[in-house]
């Protein structure tokens, strides 16, 4: 195995430079992996935010638009891709690479280079895609060969993610230290777990589709398949919920282990808590039956027959996921009967968790035919507060751990007002759009597509330009405060305040090592009695003693 | 740093065998979500028009067959691998991972074949697509099976028999296929 001497001393500081960049360009320590993952997933972020905000202020008045429907099409389509495969899920991933393996005590990842071919091959993907967008290609898109090319690349980016899941799934399982048994995982390793085992189902199934579009546009012959559209036909039940709610089940997993830290105490019920977790990742079900499952329109006048049919594939893909989502909130919300002590990560995650139990339940409500709300904002309002709850969760998980990868922590101070905007940011981008989805506005940008290549009419009876303008100010908070967000953590990295090897007086494995962690993790393996190993050191601090 | 007490090395936790394992689960994800796409298209195709194969185009069934028949040696030399690898008996453990290999280059031969007999153009519709996307993607795991199987047996002659693992992992790979290729098997060659 190529290995890089990190005291090497180049002769020159364009020496050092160079150095550097192939040190990263040919890591594979997680650490680093997992910052990659979360830089590009970060800039990528601010770009879709900001085409997001775009589209949302050509809404504001359907009678003027200035951009050309293809355009407006392929912004759509970049937006929902990209903030959901190039950002939402790159952030759990990046976490969890980061982070993982130093919570369970391992001195690495399993299958590193499989891991960091893995980001390579997402990075690849996503430039790949971002670019075919670009050309007119991404989904309804006109340019056939770059449509092409967007769904290879497309599938491309799903398995790099996959096999970065896969690692953290094997790691989960194979490396844990000893005595670390799978009920005393902390809780944000084990959302990963249920979100790598979720995603090794959900996510060939899409890239498995993808190649059928792929073939299908290929070799046009049938009306079903071809075309343009049939990215997201086919391919359509991997960006929405309940699939994006599985992506999103890292941040309870995140808000488990910071409320403990935060309170030091043994959060309780552990078991129902896991399990919980567990359920909220059920939503993998949608995947596997490929499409969206909806509670009929007119189901009062059903038999009672057809209404058990219809109601137990909603209950198992819509319902279970939200009562776990639910119970898993409510069960770690309840250590706050502890005073905690308060932090921006503590806020974050709080805030983060709030947005995906929203997302939960009007992801249910969505899927109620009854409701009317099939294909209308409000699906897209749903989307953007599961978004939403995954970027602040990202961001309260580098806030937290930030001092395990740079020996710097990021200033409560200047970060708690940014969880704050961005809560505001995302209220703001996604309740418009649910009140704008009850007035039947249409949920995509191109509604009047049939009507003729420039035309985008959006039959609305609302007040559109409210919600519209009120929508677009959400998002174009959530785009400033993200990327304030990165320039704190950025500038946090280089003249931050140097912390101790345990800041937070934590709980878990990974603050039992130096801060920031060496390349190989821990000088020594340690062996673990309990969920919560270094409370067990610390009886002065346990409020339970 | 905090000093927890620490703890003699664990034992090993199989960690390719896990792995092996997760991706053995996303292939048959992968193959599960096509063949669900090949009876819905085949439902549609059987509703609105009453015919599923395009004209003219008919299934040889006696390579299929003899391809689902060549699985069940497949997993009995896998598992001949695994029994002689525990036995540190390495004459054993490459005869039967060779053999397995070459009854994967087999599976692989008889599938092109059928490809070549069959003759379906690419752009016959919703048949020819999901025919060649569910064959296509099987015919990929064969041929990673063929490459794990020879780079096994390279491992274990060149001497690292200690690695009984790796030729436990292979077996799981070649018996998770044996269960993929039923699969597309009985949808795609038995009830077309």
């Amino acid at each position: 195995m190529t290995t890089i001497d990190p005291h090497a001393v180049p002769a020159s500081s364009q020496g050092a430079f160079v150095a550097s960049v192939a040190g990263w360009v040919t890591t594979t320590d997680h650490k680093r992996l997992g910052r990659l993952h979360l830089a590009v997933a970060a800039l990528v972020a601010v770009a879709a935010l900001a085409v997001s905000a775009l589209l949302s202020f050509e809404r504001i008045d359907s009678a003027s638009v200035s951009l050309e429907l293809g355009g407006l099409t392929q912004m759509f389509s970049f937006a929902r891709f990209g903030l959901t495969y190039l950002v939402m899920l790159p952030l759990v991933v990046g976490l969890g690479l980061a982070i993982v393996p130093l919570q369970l005590g391992a001195r690495s990842l399993a299958f590193p280079r499989l891991a960091a071919t893995g980001f390579w091959m997402w990075l690849i993907g996503g430039v790949l895609a971002i670019v075919s967008i670009a050309a007119n290609g991404g989904p309804n898109g006109g340019n056939a060969r770059f449509v092409d090319l967007f769904s290879l690349s497309a599938g491309l980016v799903i398995l790099g993610l996959l096999a970065s899941l896969g690692c953290l799934a094997a790691s989960i399982m194979t490396t844990r230290a000893p005595g670390l048994n799978m009920r005393r995982l902390p809780f944000f390793s084990w959302s990963v777990l249920v979100l790598a085992l979720g995603s090794v189902v959900a996510l060939p199934i899409a890239a498995a589709d993808l190649l059928v579009v792929f073939l299908a546009h290929k070799y046009p012959s049938l009306s079903e398949l071809s075309g343009n559209r049939a990215v997201g036909e086919w391919v359509g039940f991997a960006f929405t919920q309940p699939v994006t709610l599985l992506f999103a089940v890292p941040v309870l997993g995140l808000l488990g282990d910071v409320v403990g830290t935060a309170t030091r105490t043994r959060l309780t019920p552990r078991g129902p808590i896991l399990l919980a977790v567990g359920l909220a990742g059920l939503g993998v079900l949608s995947a596997a039956i490929q499409t969206p499952v909806v509670l009929t329109s007119g189901f009062s006048a059903l038999s009672a027959s057809d209404k058990v049919s219809e109601l137990l594939p909603f209950l198992l893909v819509q319902v279970l996921p939200l009562l776990g989502t639910f119970l898993a909130v409510a069960l770690v919300a309840g250590g706050l009967r502890t005073k905690p002590k308060v932090s921006a990560a503590l806020v974050f995650a709080l805030l983060g968790a709030l947005e995906v139990l929203a997302g939960a339940a009007a992801g249910v409500l969505n899927h109620v035919g009854d409701a009317g709300l099939v294909g209308t904002t409000f699906e897209e309002g749903t989307w953007i507060l599961l978004v939403g709850g995954v970027l602040l969760g990202a961001m309260g998980g580098v806030a937290h751990w930030a001092p395990k990868w740079w020996g710097r922590r990021i200033s409560d101070k200047a970060a708690l007002p940014l969880a704050l905007l961005t809560f505001v940011g995302v209220e703001l981008a996604a309740v418009p759009m649910w009140i704008a989805g009850f007035a039947d506005q249409p949920g995509a940008v191109f509604p009047a597509v049939e009507a003729g290549p420039s035309v985008v009419e959006f039959s609305y009876s609302g007040p559109a330009e409210l919600w519209n303008t009120l929508s677009t100010a959400g998002l174009a908070l959530m785009l400033v405060s993200v990327l304030a967000f990165v320039l704190l953590a950025a500038r946090s990295a280089v003249k931050g305040d140097t912390t101790g090897d345990d800041p937070w007086d934590g709980l878990t494995l990974e603050w039992a090592t130096t801060s920031p962690a060496p390349s190989d993790n821990f000088a020594a393996l340690h062996a673990v009695r309990s969920a919560e190993p270094l409370l067990d050191l610390k009886p002065s601090t346990r409020s339970d003693a | 740093m905090i000093a927890l007490p620490s703890a003699p090395a664990p034992a090993p936790r199989r960690q390719l065998l896990v792995g092996v394992g997760l991706a053995c689960a996303a292939a048959a994800a992968a193959t599960g979500g096509l063949l669900a796409l090949f009876l819905q298209f085949r439902e549609r195709a059987m509703a609105a028009e009453g015919a599923w194969l395009p004209d003219g185009i008919k299934v040889p069934m006696v390579p299929a067959n003899v391809m689902l028949i060549a699985l069940l040696p497949i997993c009995v030399f896998a598992q001949w691998a695994v029994y002689a690898a525990v036995r540190g008996d390495k004459a054993h453990t490459g005869t039967a991972l060779g053999l397995t290999g070459m009854l994967g280059l087999a599976v692989i031969n008889a599938q092109a074949m059928i490809w070549k007999v069959m003759a379906v153009p690419a752009a016959q519709g919703s048949y020819s697509v999901l025919f060649y996307a569910t064959t296509g993607l099987v015919t990929l795991l064969a041929i990673i099976g063929v490459v794990f199987s020879v780079v096994t047996a390279l491992r274990f002659l060149g001497g690292r028999t200690a690695e009984r693992e790796v030729v436990v992992a292979h077996a799981l790979y070649w018996y998770a296929f044996s269960f993929v290729f039923a699969m597309l098997w009985f949808v795609v060659y038995v009830t077309k």
